[in-house]
C-alpha cells in the first residue's frame, strides 16, 4: 500500500508532461491512425531498418534528450541555464574533426581518441562557464552568453575549412544504424548516457549534494558540502553530454558544419527541462522529466511537419503549444487545481506538495 | 521644556507580514540633546528610524516636527530631508571618487548650472566651522572612515537639519576616531541640533547621551534621563527583565567536569567576523556564550566551526594540533554546529525530513560512499522516534513542519554524526515552550553521555539551567567567564552590562 502510494506520487510529479504526451499521441491517432505505424525498410546502405514517425521522433530527439540531461544538472545546482551548449557543441565537433584529420583515417581507435580529446576540450570550455558562475557568481545566463556568442567562431578557427566531409562507415553506424541492428544508433546513445548517469547517481552522492546546493547553498556549505565543486561538476557533466550529442550530430550528416551543428538546441534543452516539471530556479530535479520533455518537443515538431505546416511557421505553432504546457505546470495553476480537487473530495485531501512559501 | 521639543512621534505603528514591528511607540526629541535609541536586534529601532526618514510608510500614529504646521507627512527620504531630518548611516553612503565638496553639495543644487567654486568655498566654511579635518577639493576616498563619516554629518548639518540621526556611526571607527566624532556631536548639540544616536556600544551611550529611549519587541519600554538608568538596569530593560525578579534566582549546582580531558582548545582564534579569543571545553561539559544580541557570541562559535573565513589562531582537538578552516574540517574533527538562523542556514527546505536528517552524516561518509536507502530510512526512523519529531512521514518536505520540529530535525542531523563537541546556537529560538524544555533536557543528557556542548540562548534562565560555565561577551569582546556561585541571573546581567558593581 505504502509502496503503491509512493509510485503514484512520483508519477504525479510528472503528471503535466505525461498528459501533454498523451494528448499529442491521441491527437495524432485521431488525425491519422497510421501515424504511429512502423515498417521494415531497406536503407541506402542496404541494411534492413525500422522506419516510421515514432522511430524518427525518438531518433531525432536523441541529441536534445542527452543535452537536456546535462542541462538539468546545471539548472539544479546553479539555479540557471547554460545557453552556450550549441556553440560549445560546435567546438567539440571541431576538435573531433581536427584530431581525426591528424590521424588521417577514421578507424575505431582513432575515433575513440578523437572523441576523448573532444570531450576533454568541451569539459574545459564548460568549466570556464562553471568558474564564472560558481566562483565569480555571475548569473549563468550572462556567463554563458560569452561562449554562446563566440563559440561558433572558435570552432571555425580550430578547423578553418567551412564544412569538412567525413564519410566513413563507422560514423554512419553511429549516426544511423549499425548493420544488422534495425534500430537507429542514437537511440542507444541516449540509453547509454542515461544508464551512465544513473550509475553515477547510484554510486555517488551527486543527487543529494546538487539538490542541497541548489535549494540552500549556505546551509549546504555548513553541512560540509563544497558548493563551488558541485557547480563545477554539473558543468563538467554537461560538457560530456554536449560532446556525445555533437558526435551524433556530425555522424548523422557525415560532415561538420560549424553554423548548423546543434543550432538552437540550447533553448529546446531549457524548454525540455521546464516541461519536465523541473524548477528553473534550481533545487529538486527529475532527470526523467527532462528526457520526457525532449521527446514531447520532438513529437510536437514532427506532428507539425506531418500536418504540412511550413518550416517557417513551425516555430510559431510550437510556441503556442509550449505556452499551454508551461502555464499548465505553473505554480499558480497547480495551486488552483489543487484547491479544486480539495473541494471535490470534501476537504479531506491536503493539497499535495503545497508547502509554506 | 515643551518649547524645546523638536520632534514628537506618537503611537507609531508599523506592520510587516506576520509581525508587528512597531506597536504604538512614542518618541520625543528635544532641541540640543543627544538621545540614545536602545534595544536588542529586532526591537524596532531601525524600523522606527526608517519610518521617520520616509523609507517605510507608517501604518498608524503621527509625527510632529518643530516649525511644521500640524502633522508632518513623510512619504520619502526627500520629504524627511525637506523638513529637516537628516540621517547618517552606518555604511558611508557618499561617493568615494568625488571630492569632499562635491559630496556635500551633490543632489542639493537647484537649477542646471552649479557654481562649484561657490560650493567649495561654502564647504570649506562648514568644515572649518565644525573642525572637520578635510579639504574641500580632497577626494573623499582618501579620507579616513571617521572623516568620511564627519563629512556626511557636515552635509546633513548644512541642510539646516533640526534632527540628525546617527545610525551605528561608530561601529567601524577606532577609539580616537570615536572621540573626535563625539566632540563633533557635542558641538552640534550646543548649536541646538537634536541628535538620535543608535548604537550597541553601551559605554558610548553613557559617554555622550542625555536621555535614553528603550524599545523591546516593537514596544516602548520607557524613556529615561541618563542619570536615572544605570547600565545594569538598561540591560535588564532591553532584555525585558526586572532586577527584582533576578535577585532570588538560585544558582544551579556546579557540575564537576574539571578533571576531564579537554576536547577542544583554541588560542587567539579569529575570523573575518570575530576578534581573536581563547576558548576551551572539556569532555561532558556544557558551557555557553552569553551577551546581548550582536555582542559577537554567534560570530565566535562560527569561527570554531569554520563557518566564516578563519583568519588566525591555534586550535587543538583532543590534544592534537589541527587546522579548521571550513565546516567539513570541523566535522571531520568531531564538531557539529546547529546554526542560529534555522531557515537561512539550517534546513534544506524542499528536501524530505529523511534527507535533512542524514545530510551531515552522508557528507562525512564522503561523496563516493552513499548510504543505502534502507540505512537512511532506519536512521531517520530512529531519530524521529528518539526526538519525537512530529511529521507525516520521512518523505515529507521539511518546510511543511512546524519550527520546533524543523529544529529537532536539524538537531537529529548532528546527533546522527555522533560529534564529540556540539555547538547549539539558539536552538530554542522561535519554538514552543514544551520543545524548548525537551531540548534543554536533551543537552544535559548528552553531557552525561560525555558529549561536550556549547549552548547559546537569548534566555538567560535556559543557560543557567544547562551550563556550568558562561562566557560573557560585550561589544565583540569576552568580558567575563562565570562559574559556580556567579551563575545567577543578576550577576550575569551585571557582567553583560559591565560597569563597576
Amino acid at each position: 500500500m505504502k509502496r503503491k502510494s509512493k509510485a503514484l506520487s512520483s508519477l504525479a510529479e510528472l503528471l503535466i508532461p505525461l498528459i501533454a504526451l498523451g494528448i499529442l499521441i491521441l491527437f495524432n491517432l485521431f488525425r491519422d491512425p497510421s501515424f504511429f505505424g512502423i515498417r521494415v525498410a531497406v536503407n541506402n546502405a542496404g541494411n534492413r531498418v525500422l522506419t516510421g514517425n515514432l522511430i524518427s521522433i525518438i531518433d531525432s530527439a536523441s541529441e536534445l534528450a542527452i543535452i537536456a540531461m546535462g542541462m538539468t544538472m546545471v539548472t539544479a545546482a546553479c539555479g540557471g541555464q547554460d545557453i552556450s551548449v550549441g556553440a560549445v557543441g560546435a567546438i567539440s565537433g571541431a576538435v573531433l574533426v581536427k584530431i581525426l584529420q591528424a590521424f588521417g583515417a577514421i578507424t575505431g581507435p582513432s575515433l575513440i581518441v578523437a572523441f576523448i580529446g573532444a570531450c576533454l576540450a568541451t569539459i574545459l570550455f564548460k568549466l570556464f562557464n562553471g568558474t564564472l558562475v560558481a566562483v565569480f557568481r555571475i548569473q549563468p545566463m550572462i556567463a554563458t552568453l560569452i561562449l554562446f556568442s563566440c563559440g561558433r567562431s572558435i570552432a571555425y578557427w580550430i578547423n578553418g575549412d567551412a564544412t569538412p566531409q567525413l564519410a566513413s562507415p563507422i560514423l554512419s553506424s553511429i549516426g544511423m544504424t549499425i548493420p544488422g541492428i534495425p534500430v537507429p544508433t542514437p537511440i542507444f546513445c541516449v540509453i547509454l548516457v542515461g544508464v551512465l548517469l544513473a550509475l553515477v547517481f547510484r554510486f555517488t552522492n551527486i543527487s543529494l549534494y546538487t539538490q542541497s546546493v541548489g535549494i540552500n547553498q549556505g546551509a549546504a556549505r555548513l553541512n560540509g558540502i563544497n558548493p563551488v565543486a558541485i557547480k563545477l561538476l554539473s558543468f563538467a557533466l554537461l560538457g560530456v553530454c554536449v560532446s556525445v550529442a555533437s558526435l551524433i550530430g556530425i555522424s548523422r550528416l557525415g560532415q561538420l558544419n560549424h553554423k548548423t551543428l546543434l543550432v538552437d538546441i540550447e533553448m529546446d534543452a531549457i524548454l525540455a527541462v521546464a516541461i519536465g516539471g523541473n524548477n528553473l530556479g534550481g533545487g529538486k530535479f527529475k532527470l526523467s522529466g527532462s528526457i520526457l520533455g525532449a521527446y514531447i518537443i520532438q513529437m510536437l515538431t514532427t506532428t507539425l511537419y506531418a500536418m504540412k505546416v511550413s518550416p517557417v511557421n513551425v516555430k510559431a505553432y510550437k510556441a503556442i503549444v509550449i505556452i499551454v504546457i508551461v502555464v499548465a505546470g505553473s505554480p499558480v495553476v497547480k495551486e488552483k487545481i489543487g484547491a479544486l480537487m480539495k473541494r471535490r473530495s470534501g476537504g479531506f485531501h491536503t493539497a499535495a506538495g503545497k508547502g509554506v512559501r | 521644556m515643551q518649547n524645546d521639543v523638536v520632534l514628537k512621534m506618537r503611537g507609531i505603528t508599523k506592520q510587516f507580514p506576520g509581525t508587528l514591528a512597531l506597536d504604538e511607540v512614542d518618541f520625543t526629541l528635544n532641541k540640543g540633546e543627544i538621545h540614545a535609541l536602545m534595544g536588542e536586534n529586532g526591537a524596532g529601532k531601525s524600523t522606527l528610524i526608517k519610518v521617520l526618514t520616509g523609507v517605510y510608510e507608517k501604518d498608524g500614529g503621527s509625527i510632529w516636527v518643530e516649525g511644521g504646521e500640524g502633522e508632518a507627512h513623510i512619504h520619502s527620504p526627500q520629504d524627511a530631508q525637506n523638513i529637516g531630518i537628516s540621517t547618517v548611516y552606518q555604511e558611508i553612503t557618499l561617493c568615494p571618487n568625488l571630492t569632499v565638496a562635491e559630496n556635500m553639495f551633490i543632489g542639493r543644487t537647484s537649477g542646471q548650472v552649479v557654481n562649484w567654486k561657490e560650493c567649495e568655498k561654502r564647504a570649506g566654511e562648514i568644515l572649518s566651522n565644525l573642525g572637520i579635518p578635510a579639504r574641500p577639493r580632497q577626494q573623499l576616498g582618501t579620507c579616513s572612515l571617521a572623516v568620511q563619516q564627519m563629512v556626511a554629518i557636515g552635509r546633513a548639518v548644512d541642510m539646516q537639519c533640526k534632527v540628525l540621526i546617527l545610525d551605528e556611526p561608530t561601529s567601524s571607527l577606532d577609539d580616537k576616531e570615536v572621540e573626535s566624532l563625539f566632540k563633533l556631536m557635542r558641538d552640534l548639540k550646543s548649536r541646538g541640533v537634536g541628535i538620535i544616536f543608535v548604537t550597541h556600544f553601551l559605554e558610548q551611550v553613557y559617554e555622550v547621551c542625555d536621555r535614553i529611549t528603550v524599545l523591546r519587541n516593537g514596544q516602548l519600554v520607557g524613556e529615561y534621563p541618563i542619570e536615572e538608568l544605570p547600565q545594569v538596569e538598561l540591560v535588564a530593560k532591553m532584555m525585558g527583565k526586572s532586577l527584582d525578579d533576578l535577585a532570588d534566582f538560585e544558582a544551579v549546582g556546579e557540575k564537576s567536569t574539571g578533571a576531564k580531558e579537554v576536547v577542544y582548545e583554541a588560542n587567539g582564534l579569529s575570523s573575518t567576523d570575530c576578534r581573536p579569543y581563547d576558548f576551551s571545553i572539556r569532555r561532558g561539559e556544557v558551557n555557553g556564550f552569553t551577551g546581548l544580541l550582536g555582542s559577537g557570541r554567534s560570530e565566535s562559535v562560527r569561527a570554531i566551526f569554520g563557518a566564516d573565513r578563519v583568519t588566525g589562531g591555534k586550535v587543538r582537538v583532543k590534544g592534537k594540533d589541527v587546522k579548521i578552516t571550513n565546516p567539513h574540517e570541523a566535522m571531520k574533527n568531531g564538531i557539529g554546529y546547529l546554526p542560529e538562523d534555522r531557515k537561512r542556514d539550517g534546513i534544506i527546505a524542499d528536501l524530505s525530513v529523511r534527507e535533512n536528517i542524514i545530510l551531515a552524516l552522508q557528507v562525512m561518509k564522503g561523496f563516493f560512499h552513499p548510504m543505502s536507502k534502507a540505512q537512511m530510512k532506519q536512521f531517520a526512523d530512529e531519530y524521529i522516534k528518539a526526538l519525537q519529531i512530529k511529521t507525516a512521514s520521512q518523505d515529507t518536505p521539511i518546510k511543511s513542519l512546524s519550527g520546533g520540529n524543523q529544529q529537532k530535525v536539524i538537531l537529529a542531523r548532528w546527533l546522527l554524526t555522533h560529534p564529540d563537541y556540539l555547538i547549539l546556537d539558539e536552538p530554542t529560538r522561535g519554538i514552543d515552550v514544551g520543545t524548548k524544555l525537551e531540548i534543554q533536557k536533551l543537552v544535559l543528557k548528552l553531557a552525561e553521555e560525555n558529549m561536550s556542548v556549547t549552548f547559546i540562548s537569548s534566555e538567560i534562565e535556559e543557560m543557567l539551567r544547562t551550563c556550568s560555565r558562561l562566557i560573557v561577551m560585550r561589544d565583540r569582546k569576552i568580558v567575563g567567564e562565570l562559574t559556580g556561585e556567579q551563575l545567577t541571573q543578576g550577576y550575569v546581567m551585571k557582567t553583560i552590562a559591565g560597569g563597576e558593581q
